[in-house]
Parts: C-alpha cells; sequence; structure tokens
C-alpha cells in the first residue's frame, strides 16, 4: 500500500468549505465545472486566469450579468481557494440527461 | 499519476483498514452505512449524488421516489407561453442512477420510525443510518373550499407541480375564447420559487398577446405587492402586455365556486374563463409523517451546518420544505442538499465538517419567449444567529435581456446535467 502516501503527496487536499462553495457553481457551470455548453467550463482552468477574471468582476472591470454579484459574496480566501479547485478538476464533457416523452401517469 | 479525489477516498479507505486506525475500521465488520434520501427532485436528487460523488464506496445511497421520471419546475411556464413542450422539460433518471451506482426504490414513504431509523414504504421496509428528506411542497387546500375533490382540482389546476397539471393548464389556455379571461391567484408568501406567479403572468400573456389578444389576465395576489423582482415584472408588464394584465393585491382567495368558474376573495367574487388557483404550501408528507414541520405546521426548522431537523433527531430536511430566509428555487435546493451530504458524510466517517457554508442562488424569470432577467445572492452561515443570510452585491438584473435568456437556458442544462446526470 505504498501508494496510499503517494497519494496523500498528489491528491490536493480541499477543505470541506471549498468543496462544498465550488459545487453551489454546478447549477451553471456544471458537475466539477464541466459545463454543458454556454458558460465557461471552469474545470482545468488556469488559477491565475480564475482569481484575475473574478476580481475583474467585482471591481466592474469585466462586465457581467450575473457574475459580479457572485464575485463580491465571496472572500479573496473563497476564490483563491475555489481557483485551486477548479484547476485540478479533471475535464469531462459534461452530458444532458436523457430527454424522456411524459408519462400520462406523471401527476400530482 | 493522477488521482481523482474518489479513488483517493477507496485507497484512502484500503489504507485505513489496514493501518486499524479509521473508524472506517468499525464498519469493516457489517455492510457499509446505508444513507436514504426520500425524493427524487432537484434536492434529492443531488444528495443522492453527492453522496456518492464524495463518499465513493464508503456508503450506499437509497433513493425513494414515486416518480418515474423528473419533470422540471423551472422553465415550465413557458409550456404556458407555448415556446416549450412538456417533453422539453421531462428526463429519465437511468443516467444518474447508473453513473453513480444509486439503489432506486419506486415507490410511496408510509410511515417513518425515526427511533428505530426504520421506513416503510408501500411495498417494503427500509433500515437507514441516515435519513435525508426532500419532500418538496404539499398543497393546503383545507382554506379553500370548493377544490375538494379530484375533479375539482383538475377542471382548476394548481400547475405549481410540473407535468400533467402544466399540460391541463396549457390546454385550458388554447380552448379559451378569444375574449376570455383567466384568472390566476397567488398565496401567501413563503411558497415555491417566489417570482414564479408573476413569471406566468407573463408567459400567459405572451401566449395571449400572438393568439388571443382580446384576452386579459387578472391575477390575485395574497401578499401585499410584488413578492420578487417587483420593478422589473411591474415595467414587463406594462412594456410588453399593456392592458392586457390586471394586479390586485391583498386579494387572497378564500372560496372557489367551481361550476360557476368563480373564485371569492373577502371583498369580490371573480368570474373567469380559465381559473388557476396555487394554494398555499407546506412541506411534503413524508416530512409531515415525521412531525418535523415544527414552524407554523407547515415549514421545517433546521440546522443549517448539517440539515438536521431541530425537532427529529437524525432526519436531515432540505430543499423546499425547509424553514429559512432563503429562496424556495432549485438552485437552493441543490446547495442545500450537497452541504447536507458533506455533513452527512462527515458523521459517517468521523471527518471534520464545513462549519461555515457559503452557497450561490441564481434565478431566471422569463419575460416573454426569449427575454429573461434575474436574481442572485451569495449566502453565507451566520456564526451568531446560526442562519443563512445574504452576503453583499447579490441583486436583480437591470432589465430582461435577450443575453439573459441564453443564461436562463445554460443554467437550466446545467442544472440538469449537475442533478440528474
Amino acid at each position: 500500500m505504498c501508494i496510499s502516501g503517494s497519494a496523500f503527496a498528489q491528491t490536493p487536499q480541499y477543505s470541506p468549505h471549498i468543496q462544498v462553495l465550488a459545487a453551489s457553481c454546478a447549477a451553471c457551470h456544471g458537475t466539477d465545472g464541466n459545463s454543458v455548453g454556454g458558460t465557461p467550463v471552469l474545470a482545468g482552468l488556469d488559477s491565475l486566469h480564475f482569481i484575475r477574471q473574478m476580481k475583474a468582476f467585482r471591481s466592474g472591470e469585466r462586465p457581467a450579468t450575473v457574475m459580479q454579484r457572485h464575485a463580491k459574496g465571496l472572500t479573496e480566501d473563497e476564490i483563491v481557494g475555489l481557483a485551486a479547485f477548479f484547476a485540478t478538476q479533471p475535464r469531462v464533457a459534461g452530458k444532458l440527461p436523457p430527454s424522456v416523452k411524459l408519462e400520462p401517469s406523471h401527476d400530482h | 499519476m493522477t488521482i481523482d479525489r474518489r479513488n483517493f477516498l477507496k485507497l484512502g479507505s484500503a489504507a485505513a483498514l489496514l493501518t486499524g486506525c479509521s473508524p472506517l475500521l468499525r464498519a469493516a465488520g457489517r455492510p457499509k452505512p446505508r444513507v436514504v434520501v426520500v425524493g427524487g427532485g432537484y434536492a434529492g436528487a443531488a444528495a443522492a449524488k453527492y453522496l456518492k460523488l464524495w463518499g465513493g464506496n464508503t456508503v450506499d445511497v437509497v433513493v425513494v421516489e414515486p416518480s418515474s421520471q423528473f419533470v422540471s419546475c423551472p422553465l415550465s411556464n413557458l409550456v404556458l407561453g407555448g415556446s416549450k413542450t412538456i417533453d422539453d422539460l421531462t428526463f429519465s433518471y437511468a443516467a444518474l442512477k447508473k453513473n453513480h451506482d444509486l439503489q432506486w426504490v419506486r415507490d410511496s414513504v408510509v410511515a417513518i420510525d425515526p427511533e428505530r431509523k426504520k421506513l416503510v414504504l408501500g411495498r417494503s421496509d427500509f433500515g437507514y443510518d441516515k435519513l435525508i428528506l426532500a419532500p418538496g411542497v404539499d398543497f393546503i387546500y383545507d382554506a379553500l373550499p370548493g377544490l375538494e375533490s379530484d375533479a375539482a382540482r383538475k377542471q382548476v389546476p394548481h400547475a405549481w407541480k410540473a407535468g400533467e397539471q402544466t399540460v391541463n393548464l396549457r390546454r385550458q389556455l388554447e380552448s379559451m375564447p378569444d375574449d376570455g379571461v383567466f384568472v390566476m391567484s397567488i398565496p401567501k408568501a413563503p411558497y415555491r420559487c417566489p417570482p414564479g406567479p408573476y413569471e406566468r403572468a407573463c408567459q400567459v400573456a405572451f401566449y395571449f398577446k400572438q393568439h388571443k389578444p382580446k384576452a386579459r389576465i387578472i391575477v390575485l395576489d395574497a401578499n401585499p405587492e410584488i413578492v420578487s423582482k417587483k420593478g422589473l415584472f411591474t415595467k414587463a408588464w406594462a412594456d410588453l402586455y399593456p392592458g392586457m394584465i390586471d394586479y390586485r393585491p391583498n386579494s387572497a382567495v378564500i372560496e372557489v365556486d367551481v361550476a360557476g368558474q368563480t373564485v371569492m376573495t373577502e371583498f369580490e367574487s371573480i368570474k373567469g374563463d380559465v381559473l388557476n388557483v396555487i394554494p398555499p404550501q407546506r412541506a411534503g408528507i413524508p416530512a409531515q409523517l415525521v412531525q418535523a414541520n415544527n414552524i407554523d405546521k407547515r415549514w421545517c426548522e433546521v440546522d443549517f451546518l448539517t440539515y438536521e431537523s431541530m425537532v427529529v433527531p437524525h432526519v436531515h430536511i432540505i430543499g423546499d420544505a425547509v424553514s429559512a430566509a432563503l429562496p424556495k428555487s432549485a438552485h437552493m435546493a441543490t446547495s442545500q442538499a450537497r452541504v447536507c451530504a458533506n455533513a452527512v458524510l462527515a458523521a459517517l466517517t468521523e471527518q471534520p465538517i464545513d462549519a461555515s457554508p457559503v452557497f450561490a442562488n441564481t434565478c431566471y424569470s422569463y419575460v416573454s419567449d426569449h427575454m429573461a432577467m434575474h436574481v442572485a445572492n451569495v449566502y453565507r452561515y451566520n456564526q451568531a444567529k446560526k442562519i443563512m443570510l445574504s452576503a453583499e452585491g447579490g441583486g436583480v438584473s437591470d432589465a430582461p435581456s435577450e443575453l439573459e435568456a441564453d443564461y436562463a437556458r445554460y443554467w437550466a442544462q446545467n442544472i440538469w446535467s449537475d442533478v440528474l446526470t
């Protein structure tokens, strides 16, 4: 089990705070930042770029529809933590769930 | 070699078994802890997925959900407007189940014994180590005489849970006379989806404007004013649908005469060709079964670090059923689900939990088929008050736009992907 030692060395340790906070971004940016389209893919994004964009949203230097609201609600430490989290997420293609026709029995 | 978190957890637990220094060792002789999630809506589906995503093989997850399909409430007002069909919003659970190795039980909860940690379902019984209820909302018809029967509720639909009810209301709007009157009512807040009723007025107006320009809409609101995005909706109604929407605040529906197609408020009786009464709401039935709905006998008080009920130990509650100063939205439901999933896993493995959760809410409303607007906030746990409070920077759009309608679509696609794959 010598691999467990190297696993500790290689696997970034996210605090539960950053892990849970990062997951809140999924509604618009997909699971672990793997957007299905439209919004930017955050998985694998360079952490410095992430931090710069968030700061630009905060200051208004980069105009946005909603991102300025989210950027202003976070602390600097949280932005740095999120940058590290997303930078280390593997890129996988986000997928839409399988569409089906509404069953007539589906009623509430 | 890169090792993702899931594999890391697997390796970690294997290493723990060998070294004997982890509480997981104690579980080695018996089955893995079992978490049962009741409800497969936004909150329940997200909780189940993230329990497995973060917990990997350390936990068994069972989902109990009576429906075979997921129908999205967000965007369902567009079915009334005609720019979406219900099938556009209907999905299978197949990918979620398969990708995350979830045990899926298509059944309803009949009884819960929180002391023995046992669930009685329609066709089987289930023991659990942790129970998460994502029960959604239940409609309170007690205070709406006239709507007792199923037939009455079909003729006067709520269409506040997407599915057959939505299709029913759309059909009624289609067969309404061209100069007819559509009457809809809004319950006192809190209710599911604060801006939803006002978006609905926009969507019905959008349909009328194209197909029945002489038709009118009467909105009876039990609240003293528009609950969410007030300025934006007022302006959208005036700009896009002038003269079509008659908004009446402080107008709670107290009775419905179904045969006479009339709704009564304290002050007046209003006849309509199509009626849509959105009843007041409370936590869904599974939460009522354990009497976790301790606030006004409607909503569930929870610990915002774990979403454990404040009155029923070891039962966690997430989503619209929770009593909170948080909007009852799909995004909020998924955020609560993930805080809860993290806390439940932390308790099972004796790991530290997030002691100061922060999450975001983004909610879009469509004012037509191609224009939308947002409300967005970050919410932060307040240590002193022990509740989630709005952080700085939140707010609403300056105006609806086509760009935001694109983002609303991306939001929907990504949240569907997040909770259902």
